[in-house]
């Protein structure tokens, strides 16, 4: 039987199927966006008693409908919040916090414990700017988070939150799961908003 | 004389373009992978702010989404100010309840404590609209939000 070769298919044109596909993949792909900041909002179930803070622990931010902020009775810069924040939380006034570094100052606050940061906007505060405000108040605590971690051997904050949830992460999950919560603990996120 | 004559057929070489059809494949896998089919047409303008501490939304069968923004070009006879979103189409705060209503029913019941609301709300909104929802939201117990964002430095940018 005589041999004969098969005819070979002429692929010339698969690139232009391919660039077709591929322009109207292009086209189409939206890359979503699935991040952001999380928030808990408070349970509409108002208790009667009403709960005595001490004005010293409250560090008031206000933003008004022309995007401006009043920290504290002050008028602050965006950029400057987040330091005046940290400086709020970490201050440790009646020393009971043994891992703040703030200046414990007896007018600002007792300890991160008891630090809660009042966030108040009008309903003509752009939404970008109310954004650009809770970034930065989270960015406090992150910071402050971060410090604690490091302190305690752990990187960043941020960092053993990813391992946690990292599947492949080879450690001790139980372990960190309980330092994360400790950090927490430190540094709780006690942020509330005045509607 | 001949040594000072030009070659014959001196050409460029053709460009071997035997490879664009794998770099062109390889170009079009990655877009097939990563394209994800918009869920809900979008009739308002929906520019995320910018933020940096954010977190990553993991279950994308948990989230409930809410859109808010001012109506887009082709919707101008709905006005400037902005407006929610649900599913397809515009809604009122009112709406809000009974949006959280019918996607918690969609769901399986031991997954509803865990549902995330995503705020996808324009950065040009006012904080009227956001506390509006905000109330509502608190009204039917979906207390879990996220304020989406795109990735970014929240100064600088406008």
């Amino acid at each position: 039987m005589a041999k004969r070769a098969a005819p070979e298919v002429n692929a010339g044109s698969m690139a232009d199927i391919a660039f077709l596909l591929l322009i109207f993949f292009l086209v189409t792909t939206t890359i979503e966006t699935d991040s952001g900041i999380n928030r808990k909002l408070p349970p509409i179930e108002e208790s009667d008693e009403d709960v005595i803070i001490k004005q010293k622990n409250i560090f008031t931010v206000l933003l008004n409908g022309k995007d401006q902020l009043l920290v504290e009775d002050e008028i602050m810069e965006l950029k400057d919040l987040r330091a005046a924040a940290i400086e709020f939380l970490d201050n440790g006034g009646d020393g009971s916090c043994n891992y703040c570094q703030g200046s414990r100052d007896p007018k600002s606050s007792d300890n991160p414990d008891k630090a809660i940061i009042s966030l108040k906007n009008e309903r003509e505060t752009s939404y970008k700017t109310y954004i650009a405000v809770q970034n930065e108040l989270v960015a406090a605590y992150n910071v402050l988070r971060d410090k604690r971690a490091a302190a305690i051997g752990e990187g960043s904050f941020t960092e053993m939150e990813a391992n946690y949830k990292d599947v492949n992460w080879p450690g001790n999950k139980e372990k960190l799961k309980e330092k994360i919560d400790q950090i927490k603990l430190d540094y709780p996120q006690k942020l509330s908003e005045v509607q | 004389m001949s040594k000072f004559k030009k070659k014959k057929g001196g050409e460029m070489p053709a460009v071997n373009t035997a490879s664009l059809p794998d770099i062109v494949f390889m170009l079009l896998f990655f877009f097939m992978v990563a394209t994800v089919m918009r869920q809900n047409t979008l009739k308002i303008d929906n520019n995320l702010p910018f933020a940096d501490q954010v977190e990553k939304l993991d279950k994308k069968d948990l989230v409930m989404y809410i859109y808010a923004g001012k109506p887009s070009a082709n919707y101008k006879q709905f006005g400037n100010e902005a407006r929610i979103q649900l599913n397809d189409d515009f809604a009122g705060v009112r709406d809000v309840a009974a949006f959280i209503a019918a996607e918690r029913a969609s769901k399986r019941e031991e997954l509803i404590p865990f549902l995330t609301t995503a705020l996808k709300v324009d950065s040009d909104a006012n904080m009227g609209l956001i506390g509006d929802i905000k109330q509502e939201l608190r009204k039917v117990n979906a207390l879990k939000i996220n304020y989406t964002t795109k990735k970014g430095s929240v100064f600088g940018r406008d």
